[in-house]
Order: structure tokens, then sequence, then C-alpha cells
């Protein structure tokens, strides 16, 4: 929780410095980031470009090479995964990590019952406490998960697995969220509507966004950053971004354009 | 003392003949075999009872032993064995469990519950020692024996690992079975042939280790252990991985059955278990390895 | 139903034995599903657990007093305190690190129970282990009546507290780690203190299996390490199913029974019996065992999940 009396910190998450090297390869290079409280930040890049290296470094599933990570002020760069859950940084995965035997009711009430410390309680069943249901109930619905709610997960379709993921990292009451492309996969009828839900959220949750398809992108994020090959090539609003010959480059791949973007890294 | 080190290695030698096999297939199929000791129990029997009922010399008993259960290996591979490379880990030990109990009982059956005394050919038996006092030297040239066929074969295998195309697509298969396949290695022929060398392998182990180690019905539930103990140690993405493990295993045991007969078999477990806690992945592992 | 099973003693009086027995192994059974069904680890060395149950209870009896229960209590802690300190041996690792720490464990234990013969009577066990009446009224006679629901009434009580545990969030957060350990650390779970606790929990239930084994029949000798026990423990876990608490019940009625069945067949080579069930069970597919519907269809029910 925010203790009173000291300046509400306005950047809420900040990778500094960050470095990750496996073996000869540097999938992070470096990498500065910091996201501001209510900010809707989008990180885009190329393939490859180490965006998900940066979120496991992030959430502490990576321990970098190099540089630290600070959350609300405080260096968490040591704290395990499940540690920086409980400070409120939640993140989704880019390929859906569910639990399979379970159901979708099952599973959020897990969720909901562990983020209200009941996760340790072994005499209550799962369902008897009505806070851990109600909430249940709400999910599921902003969800549309209501119809499926009783099906094993692994006999789920595609779309409301992807659902089922988002929720979950709702279901945590998060402060800073991370999302992993998020609609990747999903139908597109029921994209725009799952982001407006993410957008919905208040606006002191801070969200940092992967994704690759840019009218989306340019929609929903107020500032973003260009990742290349695990360094960051530039950060700003959409508009500027936009207009960058040099991301252009990257993406479309123009050779002499390249060059200059590349030159342009080198030499910071 | 240098005697107690040259049993221990004479020992790690043969462990890792006896282990080698477990470590491929597991590295290669990720198939938790716990019936591997089975193999080396068959070859062992092969070997004594070829001696015994048919007077067959002992040095052409060893390649037999490798030929019968490495045919072994390769009938139930194909048979048994692959519809299950997919199952959960827990299916595979059962299953490996089943056969090794069946085999053990077989072997009861047939054979009888009793010591099986192997006939070393003479030029085998006896001892020679060098210096003397505590630094005494004594290799018993049985001992000496094991060491020279156990350093022979794995050098063999390390040629061919490095140096064949079987081993290229053998090495290529366990760091990815379908980017293998896709590249048109036969990658049933590669886990058939793996198999069935890696039980040979165990079958010439058992026959060679019949002396040393005892045979009985008894010995793949013995020495499992043993077996496992090289191979998560050791790793399973190298054979000098599980060769150093398996030296290490012996000279320790040897070692700590001699200086602390009340504690022995401790060392070793204990060994174990302080490793594999330490170091999850065995002690060598490839760096950015699995 | 459970009225019924605890009648049984009294219904069937010759069999109070085999009822016994079938109490204890069932006890053991439920106690290994907690950590194979509900938590997904595969262990080969809780008999390590269920031995120091056994020997802890025994000691007591014959070196402090002969109260039943408080032996039970004894054996139960001093399990427990086994699983507590072993439990940090599980937390890391491939399924096969796992595997090789727990049956080292259990072979440790059975040479120290070995070595220490001045106190554990070597490898001629533990006799003459006399109980003293429990509740002080019920006395541990021949007929075994007494023995059997003893046996039968722990069972039941832990039975009941392991439903809830399962039913429970602490329960759920077990699935959670045994179906993707990685969301599950991502979703704020403690895994590792988690998994400590379970595993505590299901030494101390093992213990309690044993504590009673050595009570209920007197002595207590160095195959309650023996990795035979732990072997046939999962065995029956799975004939009966993991994962639903019953199948430890389930399992522990029929491997029993099947056990006395071939045992006076081929007394010397039931193990191979064993063997080839486990074999074909696996290459059939262990869900279909409880399910005999499916035996005969032709779908191949190929890899579970």
């Amino acid at each position: 929780m925010n203790t009173p009396g000291t300046t509400a910190h306005d950047t809420v998450l900040s990778a500094q410095g960050l470095v990750m090297r496996f073996g000869g390869i540097t999938a992070t290079n470096n990498v500065t980031l910091d996201l501001k409280r209510g900010a809707r930040h989008a990180l885009i890049g190329p393939n490859g470009a180490g965006k998900t290296t940066l979120i496991n470094l992030l959430t502490g599933v990576l321990q970098p090479t190099a540089g630290r990570v600070v959350l609300e002020g405080q260096d968490i760069t040591t704290l395990a995964p499940h540690q920086r859950v409980r400070r409120g940084m939640v993140r989704t995965f880019q390929i859906n990590q569910l639990f399979d035997t379970l159901t979708p009711l099952e599973t959020l009430a897990m969720v909901v019952a562990q983020q209200q410390d009941l996760g340790g309680s072994w005499w209550q069943a799962l369902g008897s406490s009505t806070r851990v249901t109600a909430r249940c109930e709400q999910l599921l619905e902003q969800f549309h998960l209501t119809s499926v709610m009783s099906q094993e997960t692994r006999v789920l379709a595609y779309g409301k697995r992807r659902l089922l993921e988002i929720a979950i990292a709702l279901a945590c009451e998060p402060r800073v969220l991370l999302l992993d492309e998020p609609v990747a996969g999903v139908p597109a009828g029921e994209r725009e509507e799952l982001l407006q839900t993410v957008a919905a959220l208040p606006a002191d949750v801070s969200i940092l966004l992967i994704e690759h398809d840019m009218d989306l992108v340019f929609s929903f994020s107020r500032s973003m950053t260009v990742l290349v090959n695990g360094t960051v090539l530039t950060e700003g609003s959409p508009e500027k971004i936009a207009n960058d010959s040099r991301v252009k480059a990257v993406y479309l791949g123009h050779g002499d354009e390249i060059n200059d973007a590349m030159e342009g890294l080198a030499h910071g | 003392m240098l005697t107690i080190l040259f049993d221990g290695i004479a020992y790690g030698m043969l462990l890792f003949i006896l282990a080698v096999g477990l470590a491929v297939t597991m590295g290669l199929m990720n198939f938790i075999n716990l019936a591997h000791g089975a193999f080396a129990m068959v070859g062992g029997y092969i070997t004594v009872l070829l001696m015994q009922k048919m007077g067959v010399p002992f040095l052409v008993c060893l390649p037999l032993a490798f030929a019968g259960a490495a045919l072994l290996g390769g009938v139930l591979e194909r048979t048994l064995y692959r519809p299950l490379y997919h199952k959960p880990h827990l299916d595979q030990v059962l299953f490996s469990i089943g056969l090794t109990f069946m085999a053990v009982a077989t072997a009861d059956y047939f054979v009888g519950s009793s010591q099986q005394i192997v006939q070393l050919p003479e030029w085998l038996k006896g001892r020679t020692e060098w210096g003397d006092g505590a630094w005494m030297l004594g290799m018993g040239h049985y001992r000496l024996f094991i060491i020279a066929v156990c350093a022979a074969l794995t050098l063999a295998l390390q040629f061919t690992l490095t140096k064949t195309r079987f081993g290229s697509r053998l090495r290529a298969s366990v760091d990815d079975q379908r980017v293998a396949a896709g590249l048109g290695i036969n990658v049933n022929t590669v886990f058939l042939g793996t198999f069935a060398v890696g039980s040979g392998l165990a079958g010439l182990g058992g026959a060679l280790g019949a002396e040393v180690l005892g045979l009985d019905p008894s010995f793949p539930l013995k020495f499992m252990i043993y077996f496992l103990i090289v191979v998560a140690v050791g790793g399973t993405s190298s054979i000098t991985g599980p060769l150093l493990a398996a030296l290490l295993l012996g000279i320790a045991d040897v070692a700590g059955k001699y200086y602390i007969p009340k504690m022995g078999g401790f060392i070793v477990y204990s060994l174990m278990i302080v490793i594999l806690v330490w170091r999850p992945q065995g002690l060598f592992v490839r760096k950015g390895g699995q | 139903m459970w009225a019924l099973a605890l009648a049984l003693p009294l219904v069937l009086p010759r069999h109070t034995l085999i009822i016994n027995e079938i109490a204890i192994v069932a006890l053991f059974a439920l106690a290994l599903d907690l950590i194979l069904g509900y938590t997904g680890i595969v262990s080969l060395g809780h008999a390590a657990f269920f031995g120091m149950g056994a020997y802890s209870a025994a000691l007591f009896a014959k070196l402090v007093m002969p109260d039943p229960l408080l032996g039970l209590l004894v054996g139960i802690a001093a399990a427990g305190a086994l699983g507590a300190v072993c439990s940090a041996t599980i937390l890391r690792g491939t399924d096969l690190t796992r595997l090789m720490v727990t049956l080292g464990v259990g072979l440790i234990l059975m040479e120290l129970a070995n070595k220490l013969d001045w106190l554990t009577g070597g490898a001629d066990g533990l006799q003459g282990v006399v109980m003293g009446p429990l509740l002080g009224k019920f006395e541990f006679d021949l007929s075994g009546q007494t023995a059997a629901w003893y046996s039968m009434t722990v069972l039941l009580l832990v039975f009941v507290a392991a439903r809830r545990l399962v039913h429970s969030p602490f329960g759920a957060t077990l699935k959670a780690i045994r179906d993707n350990r990685l969301r599950a650390m991502a979703i704020g779970i403690p895994v590792n203190s988690r998994l400590a606790v379970v595993y505590t929990i299901a030494a101390a239930a093992a213990g309690a299996a044993g504590a009673l084994l050595a009570q209920t029949t007197g002595f207590a000798s160095l195959d309650v390490f023996e990795f035979h026990r732990s072997a046939d423990v999962m065995l029956i876990l799975v004939i009966g199913g993991v994962g639903w608490l019953y199948g430890g019940v389930a399992g522990a009625v029929v491997f029993k029974l099947m056990q006395d069945f071939l045992s006076s067949i081929t007394p010397q080579y039931w193990t191979f019996w064993i063997g080839l069930f486990l074999v074909v069970l696996v290459l059939v597919g262990r869900e279909r065992l409880i399910r005999p519907w499916t035996w005969w269809s032709n779908v191949s029910k190929g890899g579970s999940a």
C-alpha cells in the first residue's frame, strides 16, 4: 500500500539499465523504461526484439545479468515472482498459461481467495466465502465466461481460454498490469471489447502492453517504447513514433533507413 | 589408499558402462526407465549360463552378453516402450517397475535365487603390486581388465558420438526431436538403435560385473539406484557427465565402505541428495542446456 | 457407507486381520495421494515416513508408555518432522531429481535403522511391542476387533480432514501448482511454502499409518522402509485412481485381496503377476481401469494429460 507522507512517485515501475545475457547472446541490452502511474504504455518492436524477455525480467522469472527493477520506489530486483505479485505487479502470458484440470470458476475462485488472503485456509470449502463468490461472478460476467464456467479449462475453445488468461490477471487486483499480446488469437469481434474492458480499469492502474496490431496499439496507448534487438530505439507519444523514420525502417525494412536507425542506436 | 582409489575407479568405470545407456535414453526419449538394471541382469545370466552349461570361454561370452541384451532391448523398445514415450513420468515409472518385477521373478523362477559364481579364466586372476606400505597400489588383474575394457568402450562411444553420422543424428535428436525429424532424420531408428546399444552395454556391464558385484535375481533392484544416481548427478546431455559422476560414485562408495564401514551406504546417498539439491540439473550440465 | 465399513469387523470376525491391513494401507495410500494426486510430486520414498512413524510409535510404547493414542501422536509428530526437513529437497529439480532424492531418503533411513541396531533391533526388528488398552477400556486382544476398529477410525478421521483440505482454497492452490507451476507463481502463490506444508502433512499421515501398523501387529521391522513398500503403495493408488481420495481406499481393497489370492496360489512369484499387471495397466491407459466400459472400445486413449 502507498505509505502516506512519502511523495507519491509518479513513476510506478522502473527498469533501470537492465541487461540479460544468455551465453553469447545479449537478449536485453541496457534497457531503461519508466512506467508512470495510470499509464497506458505500449511496448512494440519486431519479433525477437526481446519484449517478452523484458517482461520476464520485470516479473522475476529471469534474474538480470545487470540492472535493477524498481516498483513503487522499492528495489525488487531480488524478489521472487510471487512476492512481486503480492505487491501488485501482475502479468499475462503470450501463450496461455492456464490450469487445465480446473474449471474457470474454480480457477478464478482460487485466485480471488488467494488475493483475499484466504489462500492458506484449508478448512473452509472454496466456495463458502460470499466475498469470493461475488467477485468471481463479476469477473465471469465481465469476460463472458459464465456460460462455460463449470467446464474443465482444457476443453475450452481458444478464445475463451484467452479471456480466462486475462481474467486471472485481473482477479489478482493488479496495480501494475503487464499484458503480453493479450488479443492474440481472439476473434476480431471480441478484440475491441476485450481491450475496452482493460482500458476501463481504474485510472490508477498502470498498464504496459505488448501488442503487434498497430491499430489497437495506437488507439489504446498514450505513450510507447520501441524495442529492437534488445535495445530501446526510441520512446514517446504515438504521433511521434508513427512519424519516426527509423521506426518505419525497422518495420518495413528500407535499406538506408535501417542503417541510419542502427547507427543511431550505436551512437546513443 | 591407492588401492582403494584403483578399486574405486574400476567400480566407477563399470557403473559408467552399466549406466551410460540409461543416460542417453533418458536424454533422448525423456523416458524414466527403471528397468535398465534388468538388461544388465540378462547379460550377466547369459554369461553365467553359457559358461556353466556350455563351457563357452569367458571372453566369448562378453560380446554374446552384449548382443543378447541388445536384441532384447531392441525388441522391447519397438513393442512396449515406443507407445509410452509421451505418457507422463508417473506412467513410465510404473511401467518400468512392473517390467523389473517381472524380470526379477522370471530370473528367480528359472535360475533360482542363489548368487551365481563366475569362473574367471586363469590369466585374469591374481594381482600385481607396486610400491609398499600406505602407498601400495594393489591391482587385481580382473579389475585392470575391467578398466581397460570400459575405457576402450568409452573412447569408442565418444568417437561414435562425435565422428560418425549416427552420432550426429543422435545428438540432433537429443537436442530437438521435431527439428531432427524435419531434417529427415529417422528418429524412430535412432531411438531403436540407441536403446538397443544402451541395453547391450548394460548387458555387457552385467557380465563384466558379475564377479565383482554379484549376480542374483534382485540385481536390478539393488543396483537401480546407483544407475539412477549416475544419470541424475551426471546429467543427460553428454557422456562425460555420467562418466565423471560414475567415477565419483565408485570412489566414494569404495572409500566410504572401507574407511567408515558403519556408515558405508550413507555416504553415497547423502552425497547424492546434497548434490541434487544444490544442482538439480545434475553436476555437469551444458551451459544453456535443459 | 462409512457406518457399514465400521461395522465390518463385527460382521466378519475372522477377517479382522485383513481389514486392519487394508485400513492401514489405505491410509498410507491416502497420504501419498495428497502429494502425488493433488500436487503432482512423484515420490518413490514415501515409505521413509511410514517407517518413521512405525519405529517411533514402537519405541514409544516400549520405552515410555504403552498408551496407543499417545503413541499414534508420537508417530505422527516424528514423521511430520522428518517430512518438514525433507521437504527442502523436493522443491527444486526435475521429476527424475525428485524421484532420486525421495528414493535416497528412504534408503538412508533403512540404513540408519539397520545400523542403529541397539535402538531398533536391526535386521531382526523391534519385537514385543505390547499395547495398553485403547482409551483405557478396549484391550487389543487376539480377535483383532479392537485393532481393526482403531485403524478404521483413524483412517476415517484423516480422510475427513483430507477432504476438507482438498476442497479448500489451499487445496485449489495445490492443484494449481500441479497443473502449472509457472502460472501459480505468477498469481502470487508461494509455491515453495505450499509444497513444504503439503509434504509435511502427507508425511505425517503416512507416519500415522506406520504407527498403526506397529501398534496393531506388535512389532516393527526393516521392511517398512523397503522400496517395495513405496512401490506397492504407488501401485495401490494408481489402481484405485489418483487424485480423488477414494482411490487410496479402493486400491487398498483391491490390492490386498489380490495379494492374498495370488499369494496363496504362487507364494513366491506373485510379484511377477503384479509386474505384469502394472505393464498392462500402463499400456492400456490408467484412466480406463475405473471405467470398465472403455475396455472394449477401439478408440485408443493415447497419452493422458
